[in-house]
């Protein structure tokens, strides 16, 4: 944590997260500053709002900042949000993949070009809104990442891929702050923002939502294909492999006598691949990618964690084994509903977080 | 806390006493609409036209030559606009340069999406336009020149009485906009030879939202608004005369302040200029020796980036900027720097320093002071995207 008087640079989306998170730094007589980023919207439609990336949440971040008496700055993080968040998440759909677009718009925009944007304005530290706590292992000097004490809010899961480095420059104002309290608390400081809307996981995606926004973006990269069975029967047509997901039920277009989930999207063949209910296996280990370690340093053998497949989904009891380079394997204690690739698990031990990565298309 | 420190002068500047003087008095006491016929419309119309004397003795025009408008802007639209419509039977080339303000330049891209053709002018490394590029562009259809007096990123003042000289020769119309230019270095409409010429009057501290254009007798011109008969049918709608009469005063006292002033945004151009030169490694100057204008310095930080400078700065209480205003937001680099042959980058790594009558030596140290340990932390931590 920053020593009182020292700078702290917060991004401040307009949201009640980020503001009350700025006032909580400014009561704590901190040098603070509130920056905004502009990551889409140049070209937004007059009097579009989205949730968090427009110019509209920018009016609403400049007004908390006049009100708590800081000053405020929008910085254009268009071109780093594009190419590290947006074409991340269209890619990964036309690779038949399911990414978390905030987990690099975390990593790279704000706690590495931000994060530097801040150093070059003499700020050590960032601030941002999320549910989540950083602390300081006495023994290891590790920055451990913990959950946020409210759980129901809890955001570490969006956090894991932050670097030792990142973390020790990271401040969470918010990490052991209730929801409700900080409704309150904005409603107290007289923060119009307190009973605005959650802000939505896809920001940018606009309201015609992702499909669309990827139909678009990428136009005429993607094709339809055939729909299969597991015994590779043609059951119908699907409209680009972006538009289907592991475990996925509705939207199949199929009239099949028992409901059919997807089991597979294959990019090889263009192919979409279902399975009945009563045929759809479960997952009893997951080859992860991109591992980054967080709590601990690779490990040389076996860890006892709990696994979180995708954000919100309730934790189960697996063991973490490293495997060459940045890889590793996760054997699940009971078979689990498939992960769909590009998905992050994260690893947990109680509340801190272990570690996470991406999961792999094959099972070794 | 200190008090702040307004390097920003060629944005805006504060309105003076004196200026805030009559523009209280007149929109109090001289409320009347200039047009009406009674004893208050009278009242109005005659501090209406002794401002137009004023203004128009300003720049060495006759005083049916100066239309007041509502700012600079204003006037570069109806000069191009209304030059370029006017003139449409006769041919739809225009020249212009790469350096004007976006003023300028937007009337000439929406005039091309009207099916009109604009040749942009390049400029040397001192952010100058040859004269002789002007003589090769002119074809037989062209029928306005527009060239701005001085650049408003880096100060440098133009060719315009060379400019003026072969738009006569080859009797093209002529059109200058000179909203950094007046009240800083002497103009004389009849020397340059300009046929139009574009002022505001807050960059002279007077109030915001008026301006005028200087139309040479005889020029044709249409107007781009349509109303009321005022201005000589060019710019309709009731006179703000509260805000001429305080343009007018203002352009009066800098024309008669003119050789102290200059004086007094030399030394302090200089002093921040060399001082900055002493003390930080690698940083260049952009513009013009000589030939420019007083108030403005325009310099390189490479390693660095403007915006991150001026954030800086402006925490410290110091407000610059990193090139026209209306530019401030956008990721793109200066056109006009540019247009000079800066490479992208050092043109991203530009501040503009605009100084004013308010400004001081100490002014000047506080800068100094401040500026080494921005450019040395920013160029230790490197270059952000965000700043990009």
């Amino acid at each position: 944590m920053p020593a009182p008087s020292e700078r702290v640079v917060v991004a401040m989306s307009g949201g009640v997260d980020s503001s009350v998170a700025a006032a909580i730094l400014k009561e704590s007589s901190l040098d603070v500053v509130g920056i905004g980023l502009r990551l889409v919207g140049s070209d937004e439609a007059p009097g579009e709002r989205r949730s968090c990336c427009g110019i509209g949440a920018m009016d609403d971040a400049r007004r908390v900042a006049e009100k708590l008496g800081i000053p405020f700055y929008v910085l254009n993080f268009e071109e780093v949000f594009r190419k590290a968040v947006v074409d991340y998440f269209v890619s990964s759909y036309l690779r038949a993949e399911t990414p978390n677009p905030c987990i690099p718009c975390n990593e790279v925009v704000k706690f590495e070009e931000l994060l530097r944007a801040a150093r070059g304005l003499n700020a050590p530290f960032l601030a941002t809104g999320h549910y989540a706590r950083v602390t300081r292992d006495r023994d290891s000097g590790r920055r451990i990442l913990e959950r946020g004490t409210d759980r129901s809010k809890d955001q570490s899961y969006f956090l894991y891929s932050l670097s030792q480095e990142q973390l020790a420059s990271a401040v969470f104002p918010l990490g052991e702050m209730e929801k409700k309290d900080t409704r309150e608390l904005a409603a107290c400081l007289g923060l119009k923002v307190h009973d605005k809307e959650e802000s939505q996981d896809v920001c940018f995606v606009g309201a015609g939502g992702y499909r669309s926004f990827i139909e678009e973006y990428a136009s005429g990269t993607w094709r339809t294909g055939p729909i299969l069975d597991d015994s590779g029967a043609v059951l119908g047509t699907h409209g680009g492999l972006h538009n289907y997901t592991v475990g996925q039920r509705r939207g199949l277009g199929l009239s099949t006598r028992e409901a059919m989930y997807v089991v597979d999207v294959d990019p090889v063949r263009n192919a979409v691949i279902v399975a009945p209910g009563s045929r759809v296996r479960g997952q009893e280990r997951l080859l992860l990618e991109r591992m980054n370690y967080v709590s601990i340093e690779k490990p040389g053998g076996p860890v006892e964690v709990t696994a979180v497949t995708r954000y919100r989904k309730p934790e189960v009891p697996a063991t973490l084994l490293p495997l060459d380079g940045c890889r590793a394997r996760v054997e699940f204690h009971a078979a689990q509903e498939p992960t769909a690739p590009g998905q992050s698990v994260v690893l947990y031990r109680g509340d801190e977080v272990v570690g996470g990565g991406v999961a792999a298309r094959v099972e070794e | 806390m200190e008090k702040g420190v307004y390097l920003d002068h060629a944005a805006t500047t504060p309105p003076r006493p004196e200026v805030l003087e009559v523009l209280e008095e007149t929109l109090s006491a001289t409320f009347g609409n200039a047009s009406s016929i009674h004893s208050f419309g009278q009242e109005a119309k005659r501090v209406l036209e002794e401002s137009r004397e004023k203004a128009a003795a300003a720049i060495g025009a006759e005083p049916g030559e100066v239309i007041f408008t509502g700012g600079g802007t204003e006037s570069d639209n109806l000069a191009v606009r209304g030059a370029a419509y006017a003139l449409r039977d006769r041919g739809n080339h225009l020249i212009t340069t790469a350096i004007e303000h976006p003023a300028v330049l937007n009337c000439c891209a929406a005039l091309e999406e009207e099916g009109f053709q604009v040749t942009y002018l390049p400029v040397d490394r001192e952010c100058r336009l040859e004269p002789a590029r002007v003589v090769e562009a002119i074809r037989p259809e062209t029928t306005l020149i527009s060239v701005m007096f001085a650049n408003n990123e880096t100060g440098t003042i133009q060719p315009i009485a060379e400019v003026g000289e072969i738009a006569r020769r080859k009797g093209v119309a002529f059109h200058s906009d000179a909203v950094q230019a007046v009240g800083k270095v002497p103009v004389d409409v009849n020397a340059l030879g300009v046929d139009m010429l574009s002022m505001s009057a807050h960059k002279i501290y007077g109030p915001k939202g008026v301006g005028a254009l200087y139309v040479r007798r005889g020029t044709a011109l249409r107007p781009i608004v349509y109303g009321g008969h005022h201005e000589h049918n060019l710019r309709p709608g009731t006179e703000n005369v509260g805000g001429i009469a305080a343009f007018a005063r203002a352009l009066e006292l800098a024309v008669e302040e003119l050789p102290g002033a200059t004086e007094h945004l030399e030394l302090l151009k200089e002093k921040l200029a060399s001082g900055i030169s002493e003390r930080i490694e690698r940083v260049s100057r952009n513009g013009r020796d000589g030939d420019c204008l007083p108030n403005i310095l325009n310099m390189s930080f490479p390693g660095t980036d403007g915006e991150a400078l001026l954030l800086n700065l402006d925490l410290l209480g110091i407000a610059v900027s990193t090139g026209s205003a209306c530019s401030s937001g956008a990721t793109e680099p200066s056109h006009v720097l540019l247009a000079m042959g800066l490479e992208p980058l050092m043109a991203q790594a530009s501040l503009r320093f605009s100084f004013g009558r308010d400004n001081t030596v100490e002014h000047i140290d506080r800068v100094l002071q401040a500026l080494p340990d921005i450019v040395n932390r920013l160029r230790k931590v490197g270059d952000s995207r965000a700043f990009r």
